[in-house]
């Protein structure tokens, strides 16, 4: 319930939201915990395994308990924190991992037989019969498993990735980040201070006190005013810093849009990388559950969680409470609710020596031993010398400690120290490289630790870097000590709970001991300790304190689990963001782009690149259609096709000649200028890497010709082979593919068509190049063939590629010609044996193709050595064959000597390209073939179990078309 | 004969919000100077009719309409004038093969903070600072032209891709900017 007057909620602003199909109403300020708080919710969810009926635990990120699902129009998200998610109108959660109502959860049945679901239950029960693990237990299991469900929607919401650069980032905003960023900001140095909450403050914001005689909220405010006043401070609140990265990187996650209404284009959370030059820690502390038994219930918080719901939030979080404390720092707590008037019932603590100067009953020298109420704490048991007694309560508040929350100091693999002083780990210093920790993070517990160590880390961080100091006065505050004697867990009747989210209990850390799961890794992972959302915030350190109990072992010498990042969880999709769909990649255009699409062309993605994949006309009903008259028209007539994509590389320089002898296998330096030649070039290892054309443009001035698919590959290469093997010679290369679009123009009447275009007749014998003009823009001719027809190749500037596709293909269609789109020119080069990547797939050497003999005996290139090794050459390999057969083939089938049985052992090769020849009337093929070079003549079995194909087809030449090269060379 | 006709690798209009303006660059002639051994003293020559010396790495500089920035090494991009005869380098036309798009305003470096993973804080990255770096998935040549403003040049094919993400990152810096108002 609400408590007039306290709080820092805006009461002028009344929400409303709707928890579990029932409307609430929340402050302004609230968030979904407090407002549930307030309005006497207790029982928010259900426990992972048992099901047991769950409350708030805490009033931070470090939740484990309180998760649930929240729904946008779009949007289903699923362990939601109701500590941290910020209310808003119209916000719809829902209670999770439950059957049936939060009240009567069927699943709770689970809870009837949990002493046979002790740790390392599914290890031992599912292991046999071992047939029904993947009928029976699996799918059991995986229903069971998992707190939220998914839409199974796509994720419709806007998602940001950003990246920021700073002199210091300072994590946490409490009194330790604000003084360190408040020194270096005055400095001028470039700081980012961010914080997981909405406001600044940290534990100030909950535990109020005074600084600089003045209340701390007004010094808040006015470190606040000052850092926002300055350009060189950068406050990012509600950003939760996930991970420590290597050089001074760390990742972060911004709640953006979360504490509003979905709206448009507003990111739901921005996903940052932050590069700091140095970095301070003031992530504060996590106070500590204690592991007595029957600790779950709702109702059972802990003590400084209860103090933020009082102070920051104006709610009681019972009528009657309780504090069961080990530490003097939260008696604070009881001061502080008996002045707001709310019943302290006792006090429990289990130091004898320790004061009992409150102003209720106090009770040392005892410890809690259970408690009542089945959806939400009544009574509580307590043992006191031998004596044992019942007090009624609605709220029990725990303290076990406080552990640092040093996280981010062990994700570069440091290990933290054990002090006895605070019964905690703390960092090791310089655990992650220019990270120091502060405040309570490093063990300085009071609000005057945390101002002067916030104070001293930004002086020696702005020494670092190079900055000097401007004088800060260090303001007076509370410097009282930290006195506790550890309690981990409390003997007694029934379970005590260490991790609430997984359901582990003190027993089952007991069991794992037992089992000789000692090491506090085996431990983690037979008991699931710390795998939940929360990665064991509230429980690890109090886990391995009873493993070390059990196992007779101090803690320091028990360890630690490993820290990882996230620190808190990551949705993926922020993550990816920029990604999704069509963002994963940019998308190029050709010149021909809308041409095509105009002329109804369906585009298909090569590479990066959009091509059409074939131009239909009326009446015809399929691409086959299409694709057959566009093979006959080429055949026949005249084609024109955008071959932009193809990589084009500018080569020059002195040596250029002699760099082109040594990346392709055949030589370069021989080539005329004006002429064009073939060439294959090999990867180091002696496969082939890619072929092309390239053209002597002049005497030191080349243009080489890659595949579409390796353009950016075969760029790397030369780039690699230049710089590593021949950096001092004459030579320069850049890639020009952008620069020129580029034209396909073939088939008989190719020649009849440019001539009716350039500004001269065409004179270029097959394999040459020039210069032409065309409507008074220079361009360069290349007379090059892919389809095995009388083949030209036109280049302009780009700026002029869309006109002259467009005229091209005006031209054509008045000679019964047409532009041919990639089904087409696929076809085209099957039927003549032109081999693309997808045989040239990289596990292929010269010799597979037939091509060894282009590997030059004169000289060497790259590749050449490789190329010899035993096992790459003969008729073991697999040799590039064509295939022929009268009903259809399928790339990806593999082929069988008929007689054979089908079995890997007996795999003769495979089939790399297929299509229909309306030219041969057969269906053809490419593939691989072992000593298929002298099977020519012979059948072979054609077997694709994937798609139930297997026929029998002819092994033949692979150039089928005009096998003698007649036509292209007309 | 034909009439070819010249278009522009971008031809969306100028767009204003979250005050950053995001424009189509129209720069003139891009030449790629790649200088070969030995050739940087002929470079330096032919360069200071137009009162422009080889660029450092990183770094750009401009004489009038004419620019030099640096694009790589021994390599550099001669915008905004037809180059003039040069000896000891390798020269390519590349006016057809960039995008040039420009990011002006308070928020332009906010809004390359989405795509862009380097520090363009004006310490590091000043007025005169060429970087070639990624912006999202693709490759751009990036230059500060002022405290607030940037160009970007990037493959010409993926041009259209630049702008909408572009356009994009300003669509959800205007949803930020009004959250805080």
């Amino acid at each position: 319930m609400r408590i007039d007057g306290k709080g820092i909620i805006d009461r002028t602003k009344p929400l409303h939201f709707r928890f579990d199909g029932r409307e609430y109403p929340a402050f302004r300020g609230d968030t979904v915990a407090s407002a549930l708080l307030a309005n006497g919710v207790r029982l928010v969810g259900r426990s992972f395994k048992y099901h047991r009926p769950r409350g708030i635990l805490t009033a931070g990120s470090e939740e484990p308990n309180a998760l649930v699902e929240v729904f946008g129009k779009t949007n289903q998200t699923p362990n939601v924190r109701a500590t941290v998610q910020e209310v808003f109108n119209g916000l719809a959660a829902r209670s999770q991992n439950r059957m049936g109502s939060l009240r009567f959860d069927l699943l709770a049945v689970n809870d009837l037989v949990s002493p046979f679901l002790s740790a390392g239950f599914y290890y031992k029960t599912f292991m046999w019969p071992r047939a029904f693990w993947e009928k029976l237990y699996e799918p059991l299991i995986r229903r069971a498993a998992g707190l939220g469900s998914l839409s199974g929607k796509h994720d419709e919401g806007t998602y940001e990735k950003a990246f920021a650069f700073c002199d210091l980032l300072v994590i946490g905003a409490g009194p330790a980040g604000l003084m360190a960023a408040l020194v270096a900001a005055r400095a001028g140095a470039d700081v980012i201070l961010a914080d997981e909450n909405p406001l600044l403050g940290g534990r100030l914001l909950s535990d109020g006190g005074m600084i600089g005689n003045e209340p701390a909220a007004i010094w808040v405010a006015g470190v606040e005013a000052e850092l926002r006043s300055l350009p060189n401070v950068r406050i990012m609140t509600r950003t939760s810093v996930t991970g420590a990265y290597d050089g001074g990187t760390y990742g972060a996650l911004e709640r953006v849009g979360l504490h509003k209404s979905a709206r448009s284009n507003l990111p739901r959370e921005c996903f940052w990388r932050i590069v700091a030059g140095r970095a301070i820690l003031a992530s504060g502390a996590m106070e500590r559950p204690i592991a007595f038994p029957m600790n779950d219930r709702p109702g059972v918080m802990m003590a400084s969680a209860v103090r933020t719901y009082l102070n920051r939030y104006g709610v009681a979080t019972g009528r009657r409470v309780v504090l069961f404390a080990n530490n003097d720092a939260a008696r604070a707590l009881a001061r502080d609710l008996m002045a707001a008037g709310v019943q302290v019932a006792a006090i429990i603590d289990p130091r004898p020596d320790a004061s009992s100067l409150e102003d209720c009953p106090v009770h040392l020298g005892a410890e809690v031993v259970g408690t009542r109420g089945r959806h939400g704490l009544r009574e509580i048991t307590v043992r006191k010398g031998g004596d044992e007694f019942r007090i009624e309560s609605d709220c029990l508040a725990m303290s076990g400690g406080w552990n640092p929350t040093l996280h981010l100091t062990c994700h570069l693999n440091g290990r933290p120290r054990w002090s006895d002083d605070l019964a905690a780990f703390v960092p090791m210093d310089a655990a992650v490289p220019g990270l120091v920790a502060v405040g309570a993070a490093n063990g300085s517990m009071s609000t005057h630790g945390a101002l002067t160590t916030g104070k001293a880390a930004a002086e020696a961080a702005l020494k670092a870097l190079g900055k000097k100091a401007a004088q800060v006065a260090l303001p007076a505050s509370e410097d009282a000590p930290y006195r506790i004697t550890p309690l981990w867990a409390v003997e007694g009747k029934g379970r005590a709970w260490l991790d609430f989210a997984n359901d582990v209990t003190t027993k089952d850390v007991r069991l794992a001991a037992r089992e000789n799961y000692a090491s506090v890794e085996h431990m983690k992972r037979y008991t699931t300790q710390g795998m939940a959302p929360d990665q064991g915030k509230n429980s690890n350190v109090g886990a391995l304190a009873v493993l070390a109990d059990a196992t007779g072992r101090s803690i320091p010498e028990t360890g630690v689990t490993t820290f990882r990042p996230p620190f808190v969880p990551v949705s993926i999709a922020s993550m990816g963001a920029g990604g999704k769909g069509a963002g994963f990649a940019p998308q190029r255009f050709l010149t021909s782009d809308q041409a095509s699409r105009d002329r109804g062309a369906p585009m298909i993605e090569a590479g990066l690149w959009y091509r059409p994949s074939y131009f239909p006309k009326p009446g015809e009903t399929t691409w086959r259609e299409a694709c057959d008259r566009e093979v006959l028209m080429v055949r026949g007539a005249v084609g024109v096709a955008d071959v932009s994509t193809l990589g084009k590389i500018d080569i020059q320089g002195r040596d250029a000649a002699k760099f082109l002898d040594f990346v392709y296998t055949n030589t370069f330096s021989t080539l005329p200028v004006g002429r064009v030649r073939y060439g294959l070039m090999l990867r180091e290892d002696g496969h082939v890497l890619d072929d092309g054309t390239t053209a002597r443009l002049g005497d030191t001035h080349f243009l080489m010709t890659t595949t579409t698919a390796a353009a950016g590959l075969v760029m790397r290469h030369l780039d690699f082979v230049h710089q590593a093997f021949c950096a001092d010679w004459q030579v320069r290369f850049i890639s020009v593919t952008e620069a020129w679009a580029q034209f396909a123009v073939a088939g008989p009447k190719a020649r009849m068509l440019l001539n009716s275009l350039l500004e001269a007749p065409v004179d270029l014998p097959f394999m040459g190049v020039a210069p032409v003009q065309v409507g008074g823009v220079l361009g360069r001719l290349f007379r090059i063939s892919f389809s095995g027809e009388e083949g030209y190749e036109i280049a302009v500037p780009t700026r002029y590629g869309e006109t002259l596709f467009r005229d091209l293909l005006a031209r054509a269609e008045t000679t019964g010609g047409g532009p041919y789109g990639m089904e087409a020119l696929n076809i085209l080069r099957i039927e003549k044996g032109f081999i693309t990547h997808a045989e040239i797939h990289g596990r292929v050497t010269a010799f597979d193709i037939g091509m060894e003999k282009m590997i030059s005996a004169r000289k060497d290139c790259i590749g050449k050595a490789a190329a010899t090794r035993p096992g790459l050459l003969g008729p073991d390999r697999e040799q590039l064959v064509g295939l022929k057969a009268g009903s259809a083939m399928t790339a990806g089938a593999h082929l069988f000597t008929p007689g054979e049985t089908v079995e890997r052992e007996n795999d003769q090769g495979y089939v790399t390209s297929v299509g229909w020849s309306p030219v041969i009337g057969a269906w053809l093929g490419l593939g691989f073939l072992r000593d298929g070079r002298a099977r020519h003549g012979q059948q072979v079995r054609l077997v694709d179990h994937l798609r139930g194909m297997d026929i029998l087809c002819e092994v033949c030449d692979p150039v089928f078309h005009d096998p003698e090269g007649g036509k292209l060379r007309a | 004969m034909p009439e070819l006709i010249a278009k522009a690798a971008l031809e969306q209009a100028p767009l204003t919000k979250a005050g950053v303006t995001l424009a189509a660059v129209e720069i003139g002639p891009i030449t790629s100077v790649a200088v070969l051994p030995g050739g940087a003293k002929a470079v330096a020559k032919a360069l200071k009719p137009l009162g422009l010396s080889f660029p450092a790495p990183n770094t750009w500089a401009a004489k009038g309409a004419a620019r030099i920035v640096w694009t790589g090494r021994d390599q550099a991009f001669l915008m905004g004038v037809v180059p003039p005869t040069l000896d000891g380098v390798a020269v390519t036309d590349q006016s057809d093969g960039w995008a040039g798009l420009s990011l002006s305003g308070p928020g332009a470096e906010a809004a390359l903070a989405r795509l862009v993973a380097l520090d363009l804080r004006a310490a590091a990255f000043p007025i005169g600072s060429a970087a070639r770096v990624g912006l999202n998935h693709m490759s751009m040549v990036l230059l500060r032209v002022a405290e607030e403003a940037f160009e970007i040049y990037v493959f010409r094919s993926m041009a259209r891709t630049a702008w909408h993400e572009l356009a994009e990152v300003l669509d959800r810096l205007e949803a930020r900017a009004a959250l805080k108002a």
